[in-house]
């Protein structure tokens, strides 16, 4: 990123800034706020450099046994990282599982690096661990950037998966009696102003798929779709989802097998 | 019925239902693999903050909604009637016979989405989280659209006694009169207090409130 960008991208972020609280007032302020951070986003994306980091760390040897992740089969094959993304997530015959790109990240920072990945999964979002996975799945979802989203459920556990997130997609629970449909499941709808993608359509799970990992304005941070779920539970008032348990990778499979055939567009820009 | 023996029926009671009312008949999803799914639900979440996996209990009224498509099958209706039935026979009317407070307290509680989170603390007085939903007062534009618009309630509605009586059921328990509403039962599941339900009921029906100006 450039000098120029970055003191545009500071005047707009203390312009976006105002709309944390979302009221009436700063609606006008808010609009160009937005307007001035994509201008000044057109020529770069913060989120650009989380996929170089992610980029060093595939590449740089780590953990016990000293090796990089360059042999880490994200579903095309050991290494192949080009267009895998589009194709997450799949089922996976070594570990007999269905992964999303982080779920699989864990697993070959177990199997080539020797990790324990335990920390991984209890660090707290924002915190290096997870921003380490998280630039790892930005450097990825950049790799198949303008490829069509093509998760197939041939597999009965690949299906089976697509079965639960759905379901999931509608269980209710909780003091407030919230599901993902709740929020996610009618077109054109909002919470206070912003609006809410209808995930049971083509349209509204691309929208809500295709464009994470993303760049947040309004937090300065870049998020996974493990993260946004996380945001979306804790909403819900459910108990906190375990990073990368099958339930998140159950919604994903729901979220993105919607949108098989629309273009991954990672790394997204997002409020 | 309390909540304490709502929340005793578990989702497999319904999903007995659902089978047996023959609405649904997939290989995967409710009725076909609900031990790979409560496995996984039991595996997939952790106690965070003072939010516990207890939390992923459900009573009956969620239990027979997270099925949509029999919710909303005529197969389900008398079902539907019944869960609305023992909602509404849970509605604690209010102990003082007063069913409006102050509505400016009433906006505050409206504006809040705050509460119950496990990024709350355990202090952390609730809000009724109502303008995440709905339009109420027109002077706030940053409202959401989950739900009709309320502005105007008193002057479209009027403030007899029955409008009173059914707003204040519709706050206490929403699924009193609609099994699967998207609204939270703001009094039932104790989001929000007597006293505060009667601030929030002046919000709407208090001739002097903004809403109704
Ligand atoms: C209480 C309402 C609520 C619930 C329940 C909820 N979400 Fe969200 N979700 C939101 C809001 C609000 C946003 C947009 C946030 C923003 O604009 O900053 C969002 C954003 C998203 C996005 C990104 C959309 C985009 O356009 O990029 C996805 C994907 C998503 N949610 C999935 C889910 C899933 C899956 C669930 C169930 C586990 C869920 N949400 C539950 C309110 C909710
Ligand atoms: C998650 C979204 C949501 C929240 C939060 C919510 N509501 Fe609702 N509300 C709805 C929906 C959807 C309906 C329409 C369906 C129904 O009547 O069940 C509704 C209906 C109503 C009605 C009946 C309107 C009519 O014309 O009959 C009233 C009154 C109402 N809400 C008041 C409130 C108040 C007061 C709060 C805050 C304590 C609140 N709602 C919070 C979604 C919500």
């Amino acid at each position: 990123m450039n000098a120029r960008l970055a003191a545009a991208l500071v005047a707009a972020l203390a312009a976006v800034a105002v709309f944390g609280g979302a009221r009436a007032q700063d609606k006008d302020d808010t609009a160009k706020g937005i307007e001035a951070y994509r201008e000044a986003l057109k020529d770069g994306n913060p989120a650009e450099l989380f996929e170089m980091a992610g980029e060093e760390l595939w590449n740089k040897p780590a953990g016990p046994k000293n090796a990089s992740l360059q042999g880490c089969d994200l579903g095309l094959g050991p290494g192949k990282v080009e267009g895998a993304f589009a194709q997450l997530p799949r089922y996976f015959a070594d570990t007999d599982k269905v992964q999303d790109v982080e779920s699989r990240l864990l697993t070959c920072m177990s199997a080539l690096q020797g990790i324990d990945t335990q920390e991984y999964v209890d660090a707290r979002f924002g915190t290096p661990k997870k921003n380490d996975l998280i630039a790892l799945a930005t450097y990825i979802s950049g790799a198949s950037k303008d490829k069509p989203v093509a998760v197939t459920l041939a597999h009965p556990k690949a299906r089976q998966m697509y079965e639960l997130g759905k379901r999931m997609f509608f269980f209710q629970a909780g003091p407030h009696d919230f599901s993902c449909a709740t929020c996610h499941g009618e077109e054109g709808r909002r919470i206070r102003m912003q609006d809410l993608p209808n995930i049971m359509t083509k349209e509204g799970a691309a929208a809500g798929w295709t464009s994470w990992p993303a760049y947040r304005v309004s937090s300065g941070q870049m998020w996974s779709m493990q993260w946004r779920l996380n945001d979306c539970f804790r909403q819900q008032r459910f108990p906190e989802p375990i990073y990368a348990s099958d339930m998140t990778v159950a919604l994903s499979m729901y979220m993105a097998a919607n949108a098989n055939g629309s273009t991954v567009a990672t790394p997204g820009i997002k409020r | 019925m309390n909540r304490r023996t709502f929340c005793a029926v578990t989702a497999v009671l319904s999903l007995t239902v659902a089978s047996a009312a023959g609405a649904q008949q997939a290989s995967w999803g409710p009725g076909a693999d609900d031990t790979a799914f409560a496995t996984m639900l039991q595996a997939s979440f952790r106690n965070a903050g003072r939010v516990t996996v207890e939390r992923l209990k459900q009573d009956e009224t969620q239990a027979f909604c997270s099925d949509p498509q029999l919710a909303t099958s005529k197969a389900a209706a008398k079902q539907a009637e019944a869960i609305e039935a023992a909602n509404l026979a849970s509605v604690k009317w209010p102990s003082d016979g007063k069913w409006l407070g102050d509505w400016k307290s009433g906006e505050r509680i409206a504006q809040s989405g705050r509460g119950l989170t496990w990024t709350d603390s355990p202090t952390q007085a609730s809000g009724g989280n109502c303008y995440n939903c709905h339009q109420i007062d027109a002077k706030e534009i940053s409202h959401g659209t989950i739900g009709p618009s309320l502005h105007q309630y008193r002057k479209l509605k009027g403030g007899t006694e029955q409008v009173m009586r059914e707003t204040w059921a519709k706050i206490y328990n929403s699924k009193s009169s609609n099994a699967c509403s998207n609204m939270p039962r703001a009094g039932h599941m104790g989001i929000l207090k007597e006293t505060e339900l009667q601030d929030i009921m002046a919000l709407l029906l208090d001739p002097e409130s903004p809403v109704n100006k």
